[in-house]
């Protein structure tokens, strides 16, 4: 019992300056696209036999059971959900299960436009996921910003933050074309060698 | 269905009672000049027969000669509505009375309007950026900015 006022560590206007300093420099330091994380399949990789088949199982259970991290920004999450639905059915490629701890996912869905504010946590997210990961960039807004390419609050392209795997174009991407998207990042995958992996 | 109250008749009684503070009044709204708005807001709030006790919303436009605030009211009691606006002249440091002891709804609103337009709101108790974030340049709903 005091008459005292209770010791706050830290007070909200710190952590909103902190929060400001954290988007200052993550905007500083994202000038230009990561690169597409693809060179790997060109190369050429002499496999030997037991690697390449080492290589096979492994790449066909990292393909057919992808968890994607349930994370939806904006209004193509509701394409995002609709493709989960019974309709189009995304557990046919053993993906149904939209993990809400990106400790358990494997493939992200960045699912719309990407706000500076938001940008910290979307890279949060991304580190949290364990390897092997994938993203996939679902929309115009997270491919290059879209329409608010040029705003003030709008990351051009998620890929400023996070190296993509996969762009499905489109405002948004019918549910068919986000399927498309993944059976072609099931194919990519199933490219991998565990040899060599970036 | 909602009414709108007449800002004649309005204005005639804040006319009684402020002389000199109504501005214009035209269709349901009524312009009042910036210092006068708490004393107006209060007014139209607590008078019987208006009990203006609803915030339904509060905006700003950018007129680039003044920012016009705009408070739609909304009586729950009686269903009507009527417009209050205001005009802000100063460009550099554009500083309103804030009506968040008369509407606890407009917290949020205000630190909208001061995150997107700048202006400041005396007497908010936590008047800070709400979308943007802290250290961000500018006013970016404001039209001249970029
Ligand atoms: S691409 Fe179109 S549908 Fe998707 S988030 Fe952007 S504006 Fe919305």
């Amino acid at each position: 019992m005091g008459s005292e006022k209770p010791a706050v560590p830290y007070s909200s206007v710190d952590l909103d300056w902190a929060e400001g300093h954290t988007i200052e420099s993550l905007k500083a330091e994202s000038t230009q696209p990561i690169p597409d994380p693809v060179a790997w399949i060109d190369e050429e990789i002499k496999r030997n036999v037991l690697v390449s088949s080492v290589d096979y199982v492994i790449d066909w259970a990292r393909r057919s059971s992808m968890f994607p991290a349930g994370f939806g920004l904006a209004c193509c999450a509701m394409e995002m959900v609709a493709t989960g639905t019974a309709r189009f059915d995304l557990s046919r490629f053993g993906m149904e299960v939209f993990r809400a701890s990106p400790r358990q996912a494997d493939l992200m869905i960045v699912s719309g436009t990407v706000t500076w504010k938001m940008a910290p946590s979307v890279k949060l997210i991304y580190e949290q996921m364990a390897e092997p990961k994938w993203v996939l960039a679902m929309g115009s807004c997270a491919i290059s910003g879209g329409t608010f390419r040029e705003y003030y609050s709008v990351v051009p392209g998620v890929n400023r933050i996070i190296p993509v795997d996969i762009y499905v174009p489109g405002c948004p991407p019918r549910p068919d074309a986000l399927l498309d998207g993944i059976i072609k990042l099931h194919h990519k995958v199933s490219k991998i060698s565990i040899a060599k992996r970036h | 269905m909602t009414t709108l109250l007449s800002a004649q008749n309005v204005s005639k009684e804040l006319m009684a009672r402020f002389p000199d503070m109504v501005v214009e009044s035209s269709g349901s709204a009524v312009l009042v000049k910036s210092q006068a708005l708490l004393e107006v807001a209060a007014f139209l709030k607590a008078t019987p027969g208006l009990d203006l006790d609803y915030l339904t919303l509060m905006t700003v436009v950018d007129y680039l000669d003044y920012f016009e605030v705009v408070y739609l009211l909304t009586s729950l009691q009686h269903n009507h509505s009527l417009t209050l606006k205001t005009r802000l002249f100063d460009r550099d440091n554009p500083s309103l009375a804030s009506v968040v002891g008369l509407w606890k709804g407009a917290d949020y609103q205000e630190r909208e309007v001061y995150d997107m337009f700048g202006i400041k709101f005396v007497g908010h108790p936590n008047l800070k950026r709400l979308f943007l974030w802290e250290g961000f340049q500018g006013y970016p709903m404001r039209k001249d900015y970029l």
